[in-house]
């Protein structure tokens, strides 16, 4: 679902151009509004939409799930550590609302502090594994792990 | 030089009746391409649509003292102190600028109409400030080009290259500029006063193709999305929900579940530090 600009609620700041990570943000040389030049090529990371802080950046949903002239906006309200979507049909008759949590810690809490980690030894140094790589991904130690060899559970519904 | 009245100096070789006719055919231009702008870009007619869709979708009827009050808050936040900038370096500039042009024009006004002639005294305190305008508009519009404008800031492009978007800006300096430079060096008849004269007629003359008629735009729609908040369509975005509400926690079990029933402040994020990739 690539983004796009609502030019009349756009008023040129820049901040989807600096974080866009596509390079597709960019501003209209007439009207010097911001506008995504390649919607093919949008990873669609919603960094744009995050940070466009006039809301004027949307999201268009794919046809199989909102049918044309829908309105799909979104709200990531990093200090409530949510996200807010409402999506509403063109006959305004299905409107959905959605809420979900985006993190449970304050941001940055769970960067790793490496000034008191200490210092690799060379035996890690050589090892293919990355700093501080989840016990679950790692091979090295007992074979292959499964939700049941790790005491987890599959849960019904969305899992996050 | 400061304290002196530039126009009432230059009534020996121009008439005060052809300089106030000059105002006087520069507000009707700007009137003019309002006028033409709004036609050709049907921005008032996309306005009244907008605003008749929002009505639609309106949850709750917003009363007129509650009308009177978004009016009166959008006259405080938006239009006297710039309020719908995020960046404070743009909303200083902006700032600076606004105000450097509103006492420049006001004072070029009230010196060629109360004070025309050298017969007439103007009082000081009119020049000053017609200086100071100039200096504040020059000041906010200069740091605007070469530091905060979105071209250089943003999209990293020389300072030195310009669009037709940038006809307002650039007319807005050229006549700050060259006002200056003309009071400075004398007043009377010369190139300066020559380039002062066509910067401005380029300035109040290229409304439809400039963004000069922002400012009158620019308070409807901030009073018009304030409106949308407050009746509740909210321009389709989603609520502002407040995660303590037991009623928000009933609707949406995740927050709740993973979130606690009192979610902390979760803080900045992104908004921790500005991107910048030049």
């Amino acid at each position: 679902m690539p983004t796009f600009v609502y030019m009349t609620r756009c008023d040129g700041c820049g901040e989807c151009v600096d974080i866009c990570p596509s390079d597709i943000m960019h501003i209209d040389k007439k009207l010097r509004r911001a506008y995504n030049i390649e919607p093919n090529m949008c990873w669609e990371c919603y960094s744009c939409v995050k940070a466009c802080p006039h809301h004027a950046i949307d999201v268009r949903g794919y046809a199989d799930f909102a049918p044309l002239g829908h309105s799909v906006r979104v709200i990531r309200d990093e200090d409530k550590g949510t996200i807010a979507w409402r999506i509403k049909f063109r006959n305004g008759k299905k409107d959905m609302e959605l809420l979900a949590p985006i993190t449970t810690k304050p941001w940055g809490s769970a960067t790793p502090n490496l000034a008191t980690v200490p210092a690799p030894s060379k035996e890690m140094r050589d090892s293919e594994l990355l700093f501080n790589e989840p016990k679950y991904i790692r091979m090295d130690e007992g074979g292959l792990h499964t939700l049941e060899s790790n005491g987890l559970e599959i849960k019904e519904g969305v899992q996050y | 030089m400061f304290t002196s009245n530039p126009f009432a100096e230059l009534s020996d070789v121009i008439s005060p009746a052809m300089m106030q006719g000059y105002i006087v055919v520069m507000i009707l231009l700007v009137m003019g391409g309002t006028i033409l702008d709004m036609m050709h870009k049907k921005s008032a007619q996309y306005f009244f649509e907008n605003a008749k869709k929002a009505k639609k979708s309106a949850k709750r009827e917003v009363s007129g003292g509650e009308k009177a009050a978004i009016a009166a808050s959008v006259l405080a936040k938006e239009v006297l102190t710039s309020g719908e900038f995020s960046n404070p370096r743009r909303r200083l500039s902006h700032l600076l600028s606004m105000y450097g042009f509103v006492i420049f024009v006001v004072t070029t006004a009230l010196m060629i109409f109360c004070y025309p002639t050298l017969a007439k005294p103007t009082p000081t305190i009119l020049p000053a400030l017609w200086h100071i305008g100039a200096l504040m508009l020059a000041v906010g519009g200069y740091w605007f080009w070469f530091a905060i404008r979105v071209d250089v800031a943003a999209e990293g492009l020389p300072w030195f290259r310009f669009e037709r978007a940038d006809l307002f800006i650039l007319s807005l300096l050229a006549t700050s500029t060259f006002a200056l430079i003309w009071s400075f060096t004398g007043g009377g008849v010369g190139i300066f006063f020559a380039l002062f004269i066509l910067s401005s007629t380029v300035l109040f003359g290229g409304v439809y193709w400039s963004k000069f008629a922002h400012m009158f735009f620019k308070p409807a729609a901030a009073h018009q999305k304030k409106i949308t908040r407050a009746d509740g369509s909210r321009e389709n975005l989603p609520p502002d929900y407040d995660l303590t509400d037991p009623e928000v926690q009933r609707k949406f079990p995740d927050i709740p579940m993973y979130m606690g029933k009192n979610p902390q402040k979760m803080g900045l994020c992104i908004k921790a530090e500005r991107a910048n990739h030049y």
